[in-house]
């Protein structure tokens, strides 16, 4: 979420309101993408909420100050009861959110969902080619992707598409921005994968090389130039490019507040992999409370976590650290420095990445196969 | 900024793609548009909330005006329209 007017109080003032929800309700998807950021063991996540507890949550979250409300997942559209929920939210006077892959959404579902008071959908595509569309997700979506796309303009909602860029499919952003152009959308999100859960496994096979990357800023740019305000592109860079890191989820506990599919409450939705802290439940906490008063996301606010670099850092406000998943992901602790940072004494393992990236797919002596994000290979994978 | 082409008989609205609200929580009006916010500082939702697509700027000016008891913000008004309009939150 774009925060560009949002005063930034100082680093250890109390934090504002969760302005953001994230309502991830359910971890089922029928695709299986080789990016997907769930868990790795989504699979082993206890009961889904039903929907009296979402109805909760949503009440509670926008009396704490949310205003922005993201359905999400896995598909939300496999939840039978999300027209109910999205009319709960609008109601509260939520700015409602769809993030979808498209499939579920019947002519009937959209209407419905419409009445509702649904405000924006965004549709993810993998590839503007089916081909490559259609081996990402290990389904065949693509024809039924852009049907989608053109049923949520045919209700006149904003549509933002979001495509996952890497290795793979990044020498094609260029038909991807006509796709955008094409279905009409008006914003395109080029969304270079970050590399946590399975897009984490997957890493050497995605981690695109530095002339890909720098290919598509140029084609990103000039696309910019053509098609000015008739569409919109954010190009995420990936962060392994960098010298400094990311100010992850514009700071631990700041503004968003992920909800899963379970009930667990976290600062962001790969939280859950930083095993030491004890995630609250909005089963059993209230979302003002959980936000304000939990230990979890008391944790990593403020700087009196920070180790060497990062505290003596003239520039500790401007990132915070980075990023405390990535840092537990590389160094095994999530207090490090994020070790994209230059300054970080680990900073070598993702330049070794980096380097790795570089060498071309044909003189890679072993390459590993995809991991395809689905439920038994997460049983498999569960610890 | 030039705010000579803003025709005062022009009547600003908000686009469609923005949802403007109050927001008792956090003091302000904000405008909210897919996945993001703008909170906006006093002024700026004074004259936002008070667009309705029909009112030629120069009412909006003479009604801020009685409503403030104060004269003179015609070019702040100006400014400040042709900025939305630059960001894309208003129409004209």
């Amino acid at each position: 979420m774009s925060v560009a007017s949002i005063p930034q109080p100082g680093l250890n003032a109390p934090p504002g309101p969760p302005l953001w929800l994230l309502a991830e309700v359910t971890y089922q998807c029928p695709l299986h993408c080789v990016f997907c950021y769930n868990p790795v063991d989504f699979a082993k996540s206890g009961p889904e909420l039903g929907t009296e507890d979402w109805l909760r949550v949503l009440r509670e979250a926008r009396a704490a100050g949310s205003v922005q409300c993201g359905f999400s997942g896995g598909e939300p559209l496999v939840r039978e009861d999300l027209e109910v929920l999205v009319a709960e939210a609008h109601r509260l006077g939520f700015y409602t959110n769809l993030l979808t892959s498209g499939v579920g959404l019947t002519p009937a579902r959209a209407a419905a969902l419409k009445a509702a008071g649904l405000d924006h959908v965004q549709l993810s595509f993998q590839d503007s080619s089916k081909e490559l569309n259609d081996f990402l997700s290990k389904t065949k979506t693509f024809d039924l992707k852009r049907r989608t796309a053109e049923l949520i303009k045919s209700h006149d909602w904003p549509m933002v598409l979001n495509c996952v860029i890497h290795r793979l499919n990044i020498d094609y952003i260029d038909k991807i921005i006509e796709l955008a152009v094409e279905l009409g959308a008006e914003y395109l999100e080029l969304a270079n994968s970050q590399y946590y859960s399975w897009a984490q496994l997957n890493r050497d096979n995605l981690l695109p090389s530095r002339e890909q990357l720098q290919r598509a800023e140029r084609v990103t740019q000039a696309a910019r130039e053509k098609y000015g305000d008739r569409l919109r592109i954010l190009f995420v860079v990936p962060d392994y490019y960098e010298n400094r890191p990311k100010k992850c989820m514009n700071g631990w506990g700041n503004i968003f507040l992920t909800v899963t599919p379970d009930g667990t409450a976290l600062p962001c939705h790969t939280a859950k992999m930083i095993k030491h802290l004890e995630f609250p439940n909005v089963r059993d906490m209230a979302v003002q409370d959980i936000w304000y008063r939990s230990e979890s996301f008391n944790h990593y606010r403020g700087d009196h976590w920070m180790k060497e670099p990062c505290r003596t850092c003239p520039e500790k406000e401007k990132d915070l650290g980075g990023c405390r998943c990535q840092a537990l992901m590389l160094t095994g602790d999530a207090a490090n420095t994020d070790p994209v940072c230059g300054k970080s004494p680990q900073h070598a393992l993702v330049t070794a990445a980096v380097d790795y990236a570089q060498v071309p797919d044909s003189a890679r002596s072993t390459v590993q196969p995809l991991v395809f994000r689905d439920p038994k290979t997460s049983r498999s994978l569960s610890v | 900024m030039s705010t000579d082409t803003l025709d005062l008989q022009a009547c600003p609205r908000i686009r469609k793609l923005f949802k403007l609200q109050w927001e008792p929580v956090q003091d302000a009006w904000v405008l909210l548009y897919p996945e993001g916010m703008v909170k906006l500082n006093q002024s700026a939702g004074a004259i936002l909330s008070r667009l309705d697509g029909s009112t030629p700027i120069a009412d909006l000016v003479a009604k801020l005006e009685a409503e403030f008891s104060t004269t003179g913000l015609q070019d702040d008004v100006l400014d400040f329209l042709a900025h939305a309009k630059g960001q894309g939150w208003v129409q004209l």
